[in-house]
């Protein structure tokens, strides 16, 4: 039996000619954005790293916030506007989004907190 | 483009059944959460490698003193390369959300045209990484071990030596306390040195601790392993829409889908690059 409550979503999503050229014109326009911020982040890692400023000081602190920063701004690009989850329903957004953030945070705040405690533990008994 | 989800449908019709709350089809979906699953792999990778980096902060190498040489080219090039895989993946991520445009307007040519360029732009990649693995596995001129277990490094005023002959020949050797010895006396250490690790395996590593090699591998390999993989389901889908078959279904949802993979192949190069090779 043919079902008629079943709603085939691909079938619409199709634009025309017009509207390609707006999604084509995004689409450079990101792939720019992308571009010039891996130049930069390549450009900075080149001149300054950890032995040149040192790694407890606050330019090399503030530079290394700033890649994390840009990452951020990249990734968020790709997933927003290549894999058009900016587009979706704000609903599909949450479900996708939400569950991972919460929890790579916790994540990465109890993985360095612990690394932080043994190499303290290490440096107090090797010196 | 989901065009299904940009219209306006008031809360009662969308929650109260016959209608998908979401509005993307089943396939689109389950590879979203298929994607979240494998991020999280990829995150556990990544915060095992940043534990391991806080754990050994003080003897971690600078990524800009292992990776600094370019294929064909003599000289010292830090992290030139990797930006040039970094960008090669980025731009065959923009001709795959070109070809998914492509098929929303129903033009097959395009679709092709954009494809077959994402799947050579994925080989590249490949290629590029298989390079940098066996420039990483060669190493350059490595350390000593000496005769009481010490570290003993070469030093050759800024020169490359490819022959280990030369190396012996003409480098001077400092001792791990700074103490630089020349000549005859080098030729002794070198001679009753236990062994000379040069490049980086499962068991030795002249860049730093054996970590560092390790995550090396397990990371950019994982990562490669699932751009192989990618680059495969491209390949097929190319085939399937040169011989035709989506004619008859009246849209490209299969681009999307393998779009959706390779994006996120191109995502968690971003993440690897900032934190194993900035950072």
């Amino acid at each position: 039996m043919e079902r008629d409550d079943i709603i085939e979503y691909s079938l619409n999503t199709h634009h025309n000619e017009e509207q390609g050229k707006a999604i084509r014109s995004k689409i450079w326009k990101v792939t720019a954005i992308l571009t010039i911020i891996t130049i930069a982040e390549v450009a900075v890692g080149i001149y300054f790293n950890r032995r040149v400023l040192g790694a407890e000081s606050g330019a090399w602190v503030s530079i290394k916030l700033a890649y994390i920063f840009l990452t951020l701004v990249k990734a968020g690009y790709i997933v927003m506007s290549f894999m058009h989850l900016g587009d979706e329903r704000k609903n599909v957004r949450y479900t996708i989004l939400a569950p991972y953030i919460l929890f790579v945070c916790y994540l990465i705040f109890i993985a360095l907190q612990e690394s932080e405690y043994i190499n303290a533990m290490l440096r107090t008994y090797t010196e | 483009m989901a065009a299904e989800a940009a219209k306006v449908i008031d809360k009662e019709t969308l929650w109260g059944g016959k209608v998908s709350p979401f509005s993307i089809s089943y396939g689109k979906l389950m590879m979203w959460f298929f994607l979240v699953s494998d991020a999280l792999t990829f995150g556990g990778l990544l915060v095992a490698y940043g534990y391991q980096r806080h754990k050994f902060t003080g003897e971690w190498p600078l990524a800009e003193d292992v990776f600094h040489s370019l294929p064909f080219v003599e000289g010292h090039f830090p992290l030139i390369y990797v930006a040039l895989m970094t960008f090669i993946l980025i731009v065959s991520s923009v001709t795959m959300v070109l070809a998914v445009e492509a098929g929303h307007r129903l033009d097959k040519k395009g679709i092709i045209k954009w494809l077959a360029a994402t799947v050579f732009g994925g080989f590249f990649f490949l290629g590029s990484q298989a390079w940098e693995w066996s420039h990483f596995i060669h190493g350059s001129h490595g350390y000593l071990v000496t005769e009481s277990g010490q570290k003993a490094f070469f030093e050759t005023d800024g020169h490359e030596y490819h022959e280990n002959a030369e190396l012996y020949e003409k480098a001077a050797i400092r001792f791990e306390d700074g103490k630089v010895v020349k000549g005859a006396e080098a030729k002794e250490v070198i001679e009753n040195s236990l062994k000379h690790v040069q490049g980086a395996n499962l068991h030795e590593n002249e860049y730093g601790p054996q970590l560092y090699a390790n995550f090396f591998f397990f990371i950019t390999g994982f990562h490669g392993f699932h751009v192989f993989s990618g680059v495969i389901i491209n390949l097929l889908i190319l085939i399937q829409v040169i011989r035709g078959v989506y004619d008859s279904r009246g849209h490209y949802e299969m681009v999307e889908k393998a779009g959706l993979y390779w994006h996120f192949v191109d995502l968690v190069w971003v993440f690897v690059f900032t934190f194993f090779y900035l950072l």
